[in-house]
């Protein structure tokens, strides 16, 4: 299996585009859990970094990330280009995230 | 007396967050100055193209985030500030360590894949809900590039 190549540019150098498979997305809504909730209810009155909240949103990154390489490997790509991230909170607590980008083949130049 | 009490919390609570806040901000802001002198030799920017020099490199994702949150006096102080408007210097402070935090982090992902520049960098920003939805209390700054290293070093797989 061969390891599909992410980058957020359109050209990547030394490679050329030889055919275009459209766009491809993952997403994924999570949760934070209680404890992790508490901590941070403590480290809104100390301020500094909120460590839990960075894995689990570093996590579900690599999770919708994971999601859409699955989708472009489906149809047959061997590389996303220009990837992009968007966040939203749709409720108190949940947050989503959505990776999307540009399918392609890429052959060698 | 119940009064009194609450009075109380309010300004141990304030009292804790100047405190500790000031510190925990201070210590941040050492070692990202020391982290930005240690990973200047990573060129950083926000070209759509890789420049001519760059041209035979290999290209891979790289990311990095950061949750941060601000205490408990600035949020008091940051309200009192909404009232009369104008900057409010305490969340200013908090936005940029956070930014400069995930950049960093970017970076370092960078270095270990044996990088010499992040070309189309982009920052992401959200807040983190939460605490019945007071204030903006917490955010998330992501910051992510694609990572330029020389063709020699075989192209690794990352993680975020």
């Amino acid at each position: 299996m061969t390891t599909i190549l992410l980058s957020n540019i359109e050209i990547i150098p030394g490679k050329r585009v030889s055919q275009h498979l459209g766009l491809v997305l993952g997403s994924t809504v999570r949760a934070k859990h209680a404890g992790k909730d508490i901590m941070a209810g403590l480290k809104n009155i100390f301020g500094g970094e909120l460590g839990g909240y960075t894995e689990l949103l570093s996590e579900a990154r690599q999770e919708a990330t994971d999601r859409m390489t699955e989708q472009a490997k489906v149809i047959g790509a061997n590389a996303v280009i220009n990837v992009r991230y968007s966040t939203s909170s749709i409720a108190a607590g949940a947050s989503e995230i959505l990776a999307y980008g540009t399918a392609v083949f890429l052959e060698e130049r | 007396m119940d009064a009194l009490i609450q009075l109380g919390i309010f300004a141990t609570l304030l009292g804790f967050g100047f405190f500790f806040g000031r510190r925990a901000e201070a210590k941040h802001y050492q070692s990202i100055f020391a982290r930005e002198d240690e990973l200047r030799q990573i060129v950083v920017s926000t070209d759509r193209f890789p420049p001519k020099e760059f041209m035979n490199h290999n290209a891979a994702l790289v990311s990095g985030n950061v949750v941060i949150s601000v205490d408990y006096f600035k949020r008091v102080s940051a309200g009192l500030r909404a009232l009369v408007g104008g900057r409010i210097r305490s969340y200013e402070t908090l936005l940029d360590r956070a930014r400069r935090e995930a950049l960093l982090r970017m970076q370092e992902q960078a270095r270990i894949a044996g990088a010499e520049a992040i070309i189309n960098t982009k920052f992401e920003t959200s807040r983190v809900s939460g605490n019945n939805n007071k204030g903006i209390g917490s955010i998330e700054v992501l910051a992510y590039g694609t990572a330029l290293s020389p063709k020699a070093l075989e192209a690794s797989t990352f993680t975020l």
